[in-house]
Parts: C-alpha cells; sequence; structure tokens
C-alpha cells in the first residue's frame, strides 16, 4: 500500500524538487498552512514577458506535498491563465476521485502519479497545499480564468 | 506487575488487522482503546436504566440519577477528590474553557457593578502563567482571556533538554492564574506541579494543572498537587469520548460565575433573572453526558482494580525500552528528556530527512498506529525548530513487541526513503 500511496514519479520529484525557490517578480502571494501538521507553503505569482504564468514556490512539508508542488510548478509554470484552468481543475478532480477516476494523463503528465494519494483521506490536503496557495495567489494577482 | 496477555483481552480492537497486518496501537496519548467492562457498562445503563437525570418521578429518572452521581462519586475518589468537587464536562478543553470564562465573566459582571468574588477580576496590569509545554488546550483560552480583559500572558520556557525552566519573576504579583501541564503530551515530561502551584499561591494567585496524560498513566491524588482547579479527559482513560472533568475547591467552585446556562443549572428562574445551584450543578448545563459517566467511572473501577501503581511501573519499564531501542537507531532524535527521571509514556522523535507524516506513513504501513503533526503543542515544536515529530505513546496494553514493530517501521521508513533526500527546514 506504500507503493500506491509512494510511486517512483512522487518519490522523484520529492528528491529532486522542481522549480523550488525560483525568482519570480510576485504579483500575488499566497502562504497556505495544513494546521493539522504544520507545514506551509508560499506561493508567488507573475508573468513571464510572453504572458505566461510564471511560478515560485516555498515552504516544508511531507514528501507527498513537497512532490506536489514541484509537480504544480512544472505544470503551470510558461502555460497562459487559460492553458492553466484546466490543468487545475483537473488535478482537483483527481484529489477528489478516491482513486476512482482515470486521469487525463496529457493534462496532468506527472500530476497522475496521485491518483494513489487520493484513496488516503489524511494526505488529500498534503497534496493540495501548493494547488490551493497556487489558485489564491492567482486571485490576488488576478491572473486567473473563470472555470465554469 | 501488569499481566499484559490478559488485560489485552479485554480490548476487543486489539485484535483486529489494519492493512492486512495486525493492529499494534501507540496512540494512547490521543485516546486510548476501551476494554469491553467500560462497553458493557455503557450498553447496560442504556438497555436498563436510561432517562434523564434530575428530573422527572419515575422510576428509571431516578435510577438514571443514581448511576449518574454514583459515577461522580467513584471518579472523585479515583483521584482523591470530594464528590461535588467533580464537573462533568464535554472534554478537558471545556473544563480549562470552564475556568477561564469564570475570569472572563467575572471581570464582566465586575464592570457592571455586579457583585463578584474579587479572586476572579481581571484586567490591565494583571497576568496570566503558562509554559512553553502547553496543549493548545491549556493556552488559547488564556490567550483570549488576556485579549479580551487586557491582561498580559507570561509562560515558563523549556529548556534544551524538554524540561520547565522555572524561573523567578516569571510568576509575581500582578499573577491572576498559573495554569500548568502535568505531563507533556509532546515531551513526556513530568513537571513539579505542586512546587509551581506553591508559587502561584505565594502571590495570591489561582494555581490549575492540566491532568489529561497524568491521571491515565500515574497514581494521582488532587489533593496532594496543591492545585485550585484541574482538569483531564475521560477518553485518555479507558472511558468515553464525550466526557471531561473539572476538578475544583469548593469555595471557589461556589464563588464562580457560570459557564454555560440553561436548564437543570439553576436554583431559581423569573423572566428577568435567575440564581444558580450550586456545583457542580451549576456547572452542568441541560441534560448531561449520563451513560459516558457511567463508562468513566467503570473504567476508574477498571483502573482500580490493575492498580495504578501497577501501570505507572510497567509503562516506565515500556518507556525506558522504547527510549533504549530508538536510541539505537543512526539518524532517529528524541524531542523530549532521554532519561527516565520525571518522564511518562509520550516519546517524540524525528527522523532526519524524513517528514513525521512519511515516517508515520510507513509505520501505518506495518500496521503501527502512532501520532504526527504537532500535537496541537505548536510552540513547543517551534521551540524544537521541528514543523512536527512523530509520537509513540504507550498504555497498560502495551508491552515489547508492539515497540520492536513501532522500531521496524522507523527503519522501514529510512529504508524507503534512502539516505537523506533533500528536505528544506
Amino acid at each position: 500500500m506504500s507503493d500506491d500511496l509512494y510511486q517512483e514519479i512522487i518519490l522523484d520529484h520529492y528528491k529532486n524538487p522542481r522549480g523550488k525557490d525560483l525568482d519570480v517578480a510576485s504579483l500575488g502571494q499566497s502562504h497556505q498552512v495544513n494546521p493539522t501538521c504544520g507545514d506551509e507553503v508560499t506561493v508567488d505569482v507573475g508573468l513571464n514577458a510572453d504572458g505566461t504564468l510564471a511560478v515560485a514556490y516555498s515552504g516544508q512539508g511531507c514528501s507527498i506535498s513537497q512532490a506536489s508542488a514541484s509537480v504544480m510548478s512544472e505544470l503551470i509554470n510558461g502555460k497562459t491563465p487559460d492553458q492553466a484552468a484546466p490543468i487545475q481543475a483537473a488535478f482537483m478532480e483527481l484529489m477528489r476521485s478516491k482513486g476512482q477516476s482515470e486521469p487525463n494523463e496529457d493534462l496532468l503528465e506527472d500530476g497522475v502519479a496521485f491518483i494513489g494519494v487520493s484513496k488516503f483521506p489524511a494526505r488529500i490536503k498534503c497534496a493540495l497545499i501548493s494547488w490551493m496557495a497556487l489558485a489564491d495567489s492567482q486571485i490576488k494577482a488576478q491572473l486567473t480564468t473563470e472555470m465554469r | 506487575m501488569l499481566d499484559v496477555e490478559r488485560v489485552r483481552a479485554d480490548f476487543p480492537i486489539l485484535s483486529r488487522t489494519v492493512r492486512g497486518v495486525p493492529l499494534v496501537y501507540l496512540d494512547s496519548g490521543a485516546t486510548s482503546q476501551k476494554p469491553f467492562q467500560v462497553l458493557d457498562a455503557e450498553r447496560h445503563f442504556y438497555e436498563n436504566s436510561n432517562a434523564a437525570v434530575h428530573r422527572g418521578a419515575h422510576a428509571l429518572a431516578e435510577e438514571a440519577t443514581d448511576a449518574y452521581e454514583s459515577a461522580r462519586a467513584t471518579i472523585a475518589t479515583f483521584v482523591g477528590a470530594e464528590t461535588e468537587e467533580i464537573v462533568f464536562t464535554k472534554n478537558a478543553t471545556e473544563a480549562i474553557n470552564l475556568v477561564a470564562y469564570a475570569f472572563s465573566n467575572a471581570t464582566d459582571k465586575a464592570r457592571q457593578g455586579l457583585e463578584v468574588d474579587q479572586r476572579f477580576v481581571i484586567g490591565p496590569g494583571d497576568s496570566i502563567v503558562v509554559s512553553e509545554m502547553e496543549h493548545h488546550a491549556n493556552l488559547i483560552p488564556w490567550q483570549e482571556l488576556c485579549a479580551k480583559t487586557g491582561a498580559s500572558l507570561r509562560w515558563f520556557a523549556v529548556t534544551d533538554e524538554g524540561r520547565l525552566n522555572i524561573e523567578p519573576g516569571v510568576i509575581d504579583s500582578t499573577t491572576k492564574c498559573v495554569s500548568i501541564v502535568h505531563q507533556s503530551n509532546l515531551l513526556g515530561t513530568i513537571n513539579p506541579v505542586s512546587e509551581i502551584m506553591e508559587m502561584a499561591h505565594a502571590v495570591g494567585a489561582l494555581g490549575m494543572v492540566d491532568l489529561c496524560q497524568s491521571v491515565p498513566h500515574m497514581p494521582v491524588n488532587v489533593a496532594d498537587l496543591g492545585a485550585d482547579f484541574a482538569a483531564w479527559s475521560g477518553h485518555k482513560m479507558l472511558g468515553p469520548t464525550g466526557i471531561g472533568i473539572l476538578w475544583g475547591k469548593s469555595d471557589l467552585l461556589n464563588s464562580m460565575p457560570p459557564f454555560l446556562t440553561g436548564g437543570s443549572m439553576i436554583e431559581m428562574v423569573n423572566i428577568d433573572h435567575s440564581t444558580f445551584a450550586p456545583a457542580p450543578k451549576r456547572f452542568e448545563a441541560g441534560v448531561p453526558m449520563v451513560a459516558q459517566a457511567v463508562g468513566l467511572a467503570r473504567a476508574c473501577e477498571y483502573l482500580r482494580d490493575l492498580g495504578m501503581e501497577n501501570v505507572y511501573e510497567h509503562e516506565r519499564e515500556l518507556t525506558a525500552y522504547t527510549l533504549a531501542e530508538l536510541a539505537k537507531l543512526d539518524g532517529v532524535r528524541v524531542i523530549g528528556p532521554t532519561d527516565m527521571a520525571e518522564r511518562g509514556s509520550a516519546v517524540s522523535f524525528v527522523v532526519d530527512g524524513i517528514h513525521p507524516h512519511d515516517v508515520g506513513h510507513l509505520m501505518d504501513s506495518k500496521g503501527v498506529a502512532v501520532r504526527v503533526g504537532h500535537h496541537c503543542c505548536w510552540p513547543t515544536c517551534r521551540r524544537f525548530d521541528v514543523p512536527a515529530t512523530t509520537r509513540i505513546s504507550t498504555y497498560l496494553y502495551n508491552d515489547q513487541s508492539d515497540i520492536d514493530q513501532a522500531i521496524l517501521g522507523i527503519k522501514a521508513a529510512q529504508d524507503f526513503f534512502g539516505a537523506t533526500p533533500r528536505v528544506s527546514a
């Protein structure tokens, strides 16, 4: 069952985090904590010259939260808000799926590895904390796209 | 000596499996498991005597009232208290809030010119004293009291060894109340509470003790603590959830304004004002938790029959074993006292390079239930510069094989995550 949760992709992102502590001219920042365990993440969002999103994150937490932030950074950096929105929606949907969904690999890439996490209620928050911070920082930066 | 094999047979849940392996329950600091004697006592009450207490003239109401009040007497005897000094609350958190609110309610009433006991009137220039190892339940009610009244909050710091630094001057003539944990739920430290209560009384302050982690695990006589108030929970001492205890000296309880108000706690009610019943009823508004009281009393009898000295000795042995086994592991650091002097059975630790959530998860995969997180002691975690810890907390039904399985779980986490993954602090 640990294999279910800790897939190779997740461990890889945990041990070799992508895009951590990037330098971004922040237009919006969000600090999120998981009050049950004290994990923290700060996400800054800005714009690249070509109008795509620049995302930076920092913080500390368990392997799931750190790997999820790394995957988020990889998926969202360099995407326009319009391109990012369906990815964000797909990740939220995946985490609500209790392991039952067929994740969209075209959209989520390494993010599909988190299907196992969605079976562990205590760990879903870990996976979502950086994505919640991203959504919040986008609202603050007014770099969000209305979904639905 | 405890016959752990026999004790375990009383706890149905301990024979189940989790994740396909036998359950090893090492999270009794969070809540204990329940023996069938306690479960049966609750069921017996509901099947035979259930009725609302202190009202109604029928036979069941009488029996229920008798069961409820007998439970109070049994619980009082268990900790050497007078029966009318025992107040039933929802949990220990509510019990501490009840006392903190006595201060703010008395202060509010004093501002209206109403007559109140001056020991509970507090304002700017006054202070409340806690410690850096308090559970949030014994911290936030006092923070809120200070925020409402303008009093200041002070605290005893914690040393690197996990002991209280009882500096002179923290408690002084401005202090109105000192509230300290008996045994830390995170560090395991047992504090010299009677010494601290004496310091409180020397300056005319009231003293409270949080007994949540001591009453279940060692013989405690409230008279020996030198405190004015004490709080603890039922569910950590083999009893049901939904019941906690406030112990308070009668003269103080009877001079405190009520906390929750409504039915049962009154003496006389008019349309525009009321007077209140003496303690403990004054603090038990509404239909109380009768079945839980019955269950908790049965838990007290169960513990009494085993002997709290035996429980204490058994856990000391097990804690010494736990500390010794953890010390053998590379990359594992205990947060809290590493020797057995003035130390209880909660053992917190961190594993180099592996977040406590991940340690807990890998231990869970071996069937081992431990607590991970800040244990509702966030300031204590900050003191030791850790975001969280993993905690082994034993009870009378644990033995060395449980600790061995926990150690296997920690090793599994170390194997799984390999040599020091990158973790930023």
